[in-house]
């Protein structure tokens, strides 16, 4: 579904992305750990080209991402992307929110991308809240709106980078537990978190990254109890004991 | 104290002027704003010819005295074989001129919607011209509706430019008026009441949208 070979990539002269070579199957939960700035959110941003790489070649849904040739827009409709920090619409109402992409991009009608849309907020929890504008919702709800809104596209993929840094703790949990759901569905799933809870529970994967290198990739329990790198063991000791 | 009578007398040579006065700011309004969003938008689309015409636009235009801007219609364009009358020359000068200071209001506004905004749209698979629309710019304007109302204030005390080609506006008549009477300071105030009627209700109705939009947000 999604394969990296040999990406690099550099911002000027920082080399951000070193020869990353990754594969996700469908249907597959990859769950990216790693330190700050080893280039965890630059890689998820790489599938759906919201950054492009310097060199190699990254093939998402067997189209190439980075071809002059490739409809982005097209190829985007298949990847639904939930942000840090949410990214709603503020001047939308959540109703809004979810249904402005279907009916632009998909071209359904208003009644049916409604309908849709209530289905995903049904699903997310947060049924009540459809009329409600951004502003008015706690950040826990706003990301579960956000989800939805990625959901209601109907996507073959889901990227979601740092879903839950932004929040405060109490309200982590219900976002987590809305995207738990989903990889019961069979969503191909790529996420960026700090959640190591989540990661063991729901991965299929774990890649650990460290200065733009992929360092280790191994199933979660396997990663967990016995990381071979020293790196990895070094950062899981210092997050995990306290 | 002021003479009244000349109102009543040349209420109609008055009220026309008032007319055109109107009738040339609602449209330059109208067509500086659409400009405006047009060129701010060319500044900042990821197309370099574009940006280069864009900014190209905004430092000819607004480095230059209006007058001129609306010379070139009304004394350049019939060089060319293109003949205006006064009043269309004068409002498409006007237009032209505002619309550079409007492309910078409104451009300053889109650069400051949040970033993010922009990646969550493209990311849905909404082209770069929807995600203007229907994100970006909404969220801009809304932003830059202080400034805007300014700009627009500027745009009717600006029309004034007209009276200097005969463009049958306020300051038009106003002089037409202050040189039959030769009551010239009472001629004059009396224009300037009108331009009051029209552009402080202007500047209230943009405090008022201001603050509306403040609590919406």
């Amino acid at each position: 579904m999604i394969s990296f070979h040999q990406v690099n990539k550099h911002y000027g002269n920082f080399h951000v992305l070193k020869d990353i070579n990754l594969h996700i199957n469908q249907g597959e939960v990859v769950v990216i750990i790693g330190p700050s700035g080893s280039g965890k959110s630059t890689l998820v941003r790489c599938i759906n080209r919201l950054e492009t790489i310097t060199s190699g070649e990254l093939i998402v849904d067997n189209v190439k991402v980075n071809d002059k040739n490739t409809d982005i827009n097209k190829l985007r409709r298949n990847i639904g992307m939930v942000f840090q920090h949410f990214n709603l619409y503020p001047h939308k109402t959540v109703l809004q929110n979810i249904t402005l992409a279907p009916i632009k991009v998909l071209g359904i009608s208003e009644k049916e991308a409604k309908e849709t849309a209530m289905y995903y907020l049904e699903k997310v929890g947060i049924p009540d809240k459809a009329n409600a504008y951004p502003s008015e919702l706690s950040g826990g709800q706003q990301q579960r709106v956000a989800i939805a809104r990625g959901l209601a596209m109907n996507p073959k993929i889901m990227l979601f980078d740092e879903p839950t840094s932004a929040l405060d703790p109490e309200t982590i949990g219900e976002v987590l537990d809305v995207m738990k759901k989903l990889t019961k569905e069979g969503m191909t799933m790529v996420v960026v978190t700090h959640e190591m809870g989540f990661a063991r529970e729901v991965a299929d994967r774990i890649v650990f990254m460290d200065q733009g290198r992929i360092l280790e990739e191994a199933p979660p329990e396997e990663f967990f109890a016995n990381p071979r790198e020293e790196r990895a063991r070094l950062f899981l000791s210092r997050i995990l004991n306290h | 104290m002021l003479d009244f009578s000349i109102i009543v007398d040349y209420w109609d040579m008055y009220m026309q002027g008032f007319g055109h006065t109107v009738k040339a700011s609602l449209l330059a309004l109208l067509g500086s704003l659409l400009i405006g969003i047009v060129i701010a938008v060319f500044r900042i689309a990821p197309v370099r010819p574009l940006n280069w015409f864009g900014a190209a636009y905004v430092e000819f235009i607004r480095n230059i005295p209006l007058i001129l801007v609306v010379f070139v219609f009304f004394f350049g364009f019939p060089a060319l074989g293109v003949r205006l009358d006064s009043f269309t020359a004068g409002t498409l000068g006007l237009t032209v001129y505002t619309a550079a200071f409007i492309a910078e209001v409104i451009r300053a506004g889109i650069l400051s919607v949040p970033k993010g905004q922009m990646e969550a749209a493209r990311s849905s698979g909404l082209t770069y011209l929807q995600t203007m629309r229907y994100i970006i710019l909404p969220q801009a304007i809304k932003i830059v509706i202080p400034p805007l109302g300014n700009q627009f204030i500027n745009l009717v005390k600006n029309s004034s430019i007209l009276g200097v080609i005969a463009g049958l506006d306020l300051m038009y008549f106003g002089d037409l008026i202050s040189s039959e009477t030769f009551v010239t300071f009472d001629v004059y105030i009396f224009v300037a009441m009108f331009y009051l009627v029209l552009t402080v209700p202007l500047s209230l109705g943009v405090g008022f949208l201001e603050r509306r939009l403040a609590r919406s947000r």
